[in-house]
């Protein structure tokens, strides 16, 4: 692991107004997630775990703190600037896998790269090899609607590895698989949390998936709660 | 194409049912404004036939209260040779107009529009001939019909010269077929000799309805005109003038221009709002594609293009199959001789894709407001 936290987050708050009322979700989180760690942020329903992910990977605005992401404080920039860098930095691995149903499997994952700027049969090709590299090779023509659970999600899995980001932020991801393809999939997860200069940060209920974490941080009522040194403990 | 531009079309094609209605909508919308624009303008145009098929005059002088050319008011003979002694008028001819019954043997009887066009100069008649020659006319009792005459009257039969029938009683051979504009009645045109309209008709002291003139070379018509109303009490206009002035009266005197209006209107409605609500709900229906690509890393500007050249293949695609459609409907109609003289105008289609454009203007916008306002946190919720 990296001595440089992937990233780091200080005093981060978040307030939702509700009526003439604000309501703040987050209290001053201070959080580092190290590189080549697969990370789980666990906690109730409404703790405020996918506000975190949502500032952490700038697609949310926070009320009052700091996120640094490789060295880069993402609070600071401005919207397009932080468009550019989730481009460039960031993949995204969704509960509800978002593909597009009207792309294959591998137009699917070449989505980033065509985002910037790849010509889309090349990006086709550079996908191909990404969704080789997860088993699957046999499907990359195939429609979303022509594949199980688990497959979408490797589909959405390569997509969020194509560009080749630092940072992978992934959103409940074995929510909608069974318990044997949920492993599966954060297995591979950590397979690629391991394998090169990169952290997952994974937010999950699923307490099945605990065992692959390297790290277990817990949210209460919008604040982390100290870190126990058993992660199988955790609920 | 933009950088999206493969994918966004993907999107639209792959949901073949919102992307086939799109099209529809807009093809629709297209072909009746299209279709409806040009019969209009047919329709319109047939109602100043007469004047537009005359090419060598390029004056019309007539009796002051004669508001178009349907509207006759003969004048006397004497105002022919006033109207020739003006100064910038070439030459002046007498011109007849009305309508006559002609019987065909086997008793087949027809109203036609009877026209009296110069005995020596044959002036005032149309163009072109079908069958036969203009200077056949010139025969004793002889008379030229226009095809849609001919048709009406023996169905189906290819043309005879000579077949003898009977005007207002008196028996006329038929020396040749012309190719007349239709006039906004739905009578044949017969053609004669002035003077023998004149006995085809019935006797009144004043007979001669129009006066057709040229100015002479490098005389401006309008000044001409000017100079023989100020000299002859007479109303005189341009051809372009007398034309406009009958598609102004059947424009502002019948509900024509009011009927065809709402059916554009309808057309561009229901274009609009078939085309904006399914394009709406496509949007909506990949809000959450959207977001994710937003939350990936795809900004503003690429989305608005993706949606931009979404619509903008929609409506081309739409537009290209309702303007041939109404291009098929005319070619097709084209030997129909009630719909002969409708065609599709350069500036109807232009007008039509004006028209497209903002339909797909205002189908769109709601959809790209929707999208470009979209939180990309939208795809961490459940």
């Amino acid at each position: 692991m990296s001595a440089l936290p992937a990233v780091s987050t200080r005093g981060l708050c978040k307030d939702f107004p509700t009526g003439e009322a604000l309501t703040r979700v987050l209290h001053d989180v201070d959080l580092d997630l190290a590189t080549g760690a697969l990370t789980m942020l666990v906690g109730p329903s409404g703790c405020g775990k996918t506000t975190l992910l949502s500032i952490i990977s700038g697609i949310l605005q926070a009320s009052a703190g700091t996120v640094t992401v490789y060295g880069t404080e993402i609070t600071g920039l401005s919207d397009r600037e932080k468009v550019a860098f989730r481009r460039s930095n960031l993949g995204f691995i969704f509960q509800q896998y978002n593909l597009l149903p009207a792309l294959t499997a591998a137009e699917n994952a070449s989505v980033p790269l065509v985002a910037a700027g790849v010509p889309l049969a090349q990006a086709r090709i550079e996908a191909g090899k990404v969704l080789e590299r997860i088993g699957m090779g046999p499907h990359l023509k195939k429609m979303p609607a022509q594949l199980s659970g688990g497959q979408q999600q490797r589909v959405a899995i390569a997509r969020a590895l194509v560009h080749q980001p630092k940072l992978l932020v992934c959103d409940e991801p074995t929510a909608a698989l069974d318990a044997q393809t949920g492993l599966a999939v954060l297995e591979l997860l950590r397979d690629v949390a391991r394998s090169a200069e990169r952290a997952v940060l994974v937010v999950t209920h699923d307490s099945r998936i605990f065992d692959l974490a390297d790290r277990i941080v817990r949210m209460s009522d919008g604040r982390l709660e100290p870190e126990s040194n058993q992660p199988r403990s955790v609920p | 194409m933009p950088l999206m531009g493969e994918i966004a079309l993907k999107m639209l094609w792959g949901d073949r049912a919102k992307y086939l209605a799109l099209v529809f909508a807009v093809t629709f919308a297209t072909m009746l404004m299209s279709q409806q624009v040009s019969i209009f303008i047919g329709l319109m145009a047939r109602t100043a036939s007469h004047v537009s098929d005359v090419r060598e005059a390029n004056l019309w002088i007539m009796d002051p209260q004669v508001r178009y050319i349907d509207e006759v008011k003969p004048m006397p003979d004497k105002q022919l040779f006033r109207v020739r002694g003006v100064q910038g008028v070439e030459w002046a001819v007498p011109w007849f107009k009305g309508l006559a019954v002609v019987r065909a043997p086997g008793g087949i009887m027809q109203q036609v529009i009877l026209l009296g066009v110069d005995d020596a100069s044959l002036v005032g008649r149309p163009p072109r001939m079908i069958h036969g020659r203009w200077e056949d006319l010139k025969q004793p009792d002889a008379m030229i019909m226009d095809r849609a005459g001919w048709e009406y009257t023996w169905p189906g039969e290819p043309f005879v010269p000579g077949r003898v029938v009977e005007v207002n009683d008196r028996r006329v051979a038929i020396v040749g077929l012309a190719e007349a504009s239709p006039p906004f009645v739905t009578f044949p045109v017969v053609y004669s000799r002035y003077s023998q309209a004149l006995k085809l008709s019935p006797t009144e002291r004043n007979a001669m309805s129009f006066i057709l003139a040229r100015s002479a070379p490098g005389d401006d018509p309008k000044s001409v005109a000017h100079r023989i109303e100020t000299a002859t009490g007479l109303q005189a206009l341009t051809s372009r003038e007398f034309e406009w002035r009958s598609v102004s009266h059947y424009l502002q005197r019948t509900g024509i221009p009011v009927n065809f209006g709402i059916t554009v209107v309808l057309g561009f409605i229901v274009g609009a709002a078939v085309a904006g609500q399914t394009f709406y709900i496509f949007v909506l229906e990949n809000l959450r594609q959207f977001g994710a690509l937003k939350a990936i890393g795809v900004g503003n500007t690429q989305i608005l293009s993706m949606v931009l050249l979404q619509a903008a293949v929609v409506a081309f695609i739409g537009f290209s199959l309702g303007i041939g459609g109404s291009a098929i409907f005319f070619e097709s109609t084209n030997d129909l001789t009630h719909l002969r003289g409708f065609r599709l105008h350069g500036e109807v289609i232009a007008a039509t894709a004006a028209a497209v454009f903002v339909i797909m203007v205002i189908a769109s916008f709601a959809s790209i407001r929707k999208v470009m306002v979209l939180e990309p946190a939208i795809v961490f919720r459940g």
